[in-house]
């Protein structure tokens, strides 16, 4: 069974979001990273990029296929995980630490309440997988 | 899993891509590819028969070997790749891809006119199982009567496997050594259950089940052409660098005229092989640019889980098409660098 920390939002795109203060860290969810197989490549956008909610902000790619990734949030990129670069299995092993994407500075701090909390996402991840 | 020419397949089993491929490269993997089509060719006829439709010689095959071969369209293109099995003079097997083989077996019958053959789509009747990698004689040599070190590569034997009759061949499709087993297929699960004990499946050593994708993998850093990518219906032998399955000077045969001709006149686009040099990983269907303007499409594009790199073929026009040639690929709207490179991009020590 796929892990789903209880204190994250989620999105139906399989992105998780933790809130620190104004800002928002990103990455995928465990279920996503199990879906995908081996991490071998991630395709991070630059600091200062601007994204509005549901937009594509990268991707993952295992041996396989190609996923794009999108923010479930809209905000300004302030930071990156460039350790992805050289060791993207990160993604694999730790999705919910060392395996994050971005970090966002929050346009609209209340879109966060409209993302799922960890028990819907459990649900749907549930209903997609039958 | 996944709908894979009407059977279900496994992309992956739960060790992943990553591992299965270089279990394969360093000890064994296992794969069932029983998916694969059998037609069955007997009569006084048979090698005359096979001869007129395909491009390699069928008559330089002894008893017990095994022909990589083309199934040729007027035009020299590719109907199917296959391999040819000579049993006996009057006996042939042709095993041929799984998505292909409804088309094949209309095409080998509608071209049989007046030779003494009996055609038979046997495709059902057997499964294959290909143990692969450096520990696959080990691994198999305690499960059957068949003297492993006495067949040689493209060459196979009649014998048993755990008590199952077959025939055990000397083939693969990973660039390392290997057998392929083909028997009922109401034994596939017997065969595969006690090739994985066998193997010491589940050990750090042992030998891996092995899905789709590092199939994939595993025959692309070793330069093998895949059909529906590398060869179809548009592309002809020698355009995908398989004039060595091109036998011109055997007799005639579907398709040798119009490949006459292009050796004649010379190929306009070739098949090579590339490396990315930049960041990113190429994938089938992507534009390859040459100066800024596109000359050819990626036919595979992966990356390599032994070499650590990211490969893949293409064609492009044969000015383009040395060694060392700079060329970029439009990886979904990012232009990303790349050099043709010699292939086989994987050859193993022997």
């Amino acid at each position: 069974m796929a892990n789903v920390p209880e204190d994250l939002h989620y999105s139906k795109d399989h992105e998780w979001v933790r809130v620190d203060g104004n800002e928002a860290i990103i990455g995928i969810t465990d279920y996503a990273q199990d879906s995908l197989g081996d991490v071998v490549y991630v395709e991070l956008p630059k600091a200062g990029d601007e994204f509005g909610a549901s937009e594509s902000f990268g991707s993952v790619e295992s041996v396989k296929a190609v996923s794009e990734i999108f923010t479930p949030v809209s905000g300004v990129v302030s930071k990156l995980n460039e350790s992805l670069a050289d060791e993207p299995e990160k993604v694999n092993s730790d999705p919910y630490g060392e395996g994050w994407m971005v970090r966002l500075r929050l346009a609209n701090p209340g879109e966060v309440d409209s993302l799922l909390t960890a028990a819907e996402y459990e649900d749907f991840t549930k209903a997609e997988s039958e | 899993m996944v709908d894979f020419g009407g059977w279900d397949m496994p992309v992956q089993y739960p060790a992943g891509t990553i591992e299965e491929h270089l279990r394969t490269r360093t000890h064994a993997g296992l794969f069932d590819v029983s998916h694969m089509g059998e037609i069955d060719v007997s009569g006084s006829d048979a090698i005359a028969f096979v001869n007129r439709l395909t491009s390699n010689d069928v008559t330089k095959l002894v008893d017990g070997q095994a022909q990589y071969s083309a199934l040729t369209t007027p035009s020299g293109t590719v109907i199917d790749d296959l391999l040819v099995y000579r049993f006996a003079a009057d006996h042939l097997l042709l095993v041929v891809n799984a998505g292909t083989t409804d088309k094949d077996w209309e095409w080998i019958q509608s071209h049989h006119s007046g030779e003494s053959v009996e055609l038979r789509n046997a495709s059902a009747e057997y499964c294959q199982i290909a143990l692969q990698g450096p520990d696959a004689e080990s691994i198999l040599q305690p499960l059957t009567d068949v003297p492993l070190s006495e067949i040689k590569y493209y060459h196979f034997r009649p014998g048993t496997v755990d008590g199952v009759s077959g025939i055990v061949s000397r083939t693969g499709y990973t660039g390392e050594d290997g057998f392929e087993v083909y028997a009922a297929a109401d034994r596939a699960e017997q065969l595969w259950n006690k090739l994985l004990e066998a193997g010491k499946a589940g050990t750090p050593t042992g030998v891996l089940p092995c899905g789709l994708a590092a199939r994939n993998t595993l025959r692309l850093e070793a330069g093998m052409a895949l059909y529906g990518h590398e060869i179809n219906e548009e592309t002809t032998l020698l355009e995908a660098n398989l004039g060595w399955i091109c036998k011109l000077d055997k007799g005639d045969f579907i398709g040798r005229e119009a490949l006459a001709q292009q050796k004649e006149a010379g190929i306009k686009r070739r098949l090579v092989g590339f490396e990315v040099t930049e960041r990113g990983i190429a994938r089938d269907d992507q534009d390859v640019l040459v100066h800024d303007e596109k000359v050819g499409r990626v036919t595979s594009g992966s990356p390599a889980p032994f070499l650590k790199k990211n490969i893949g073929m293409a064609y492009v026009p044969v000015e383009y098409a040395s060694a060392g040639q700079d060329i970029r690929i439009d990886v979904r709207g990012k232009l990303v660098g790349a050099q043709i490179v010699k292939t086989p991009f994987y050859k193993r020590t022997k």
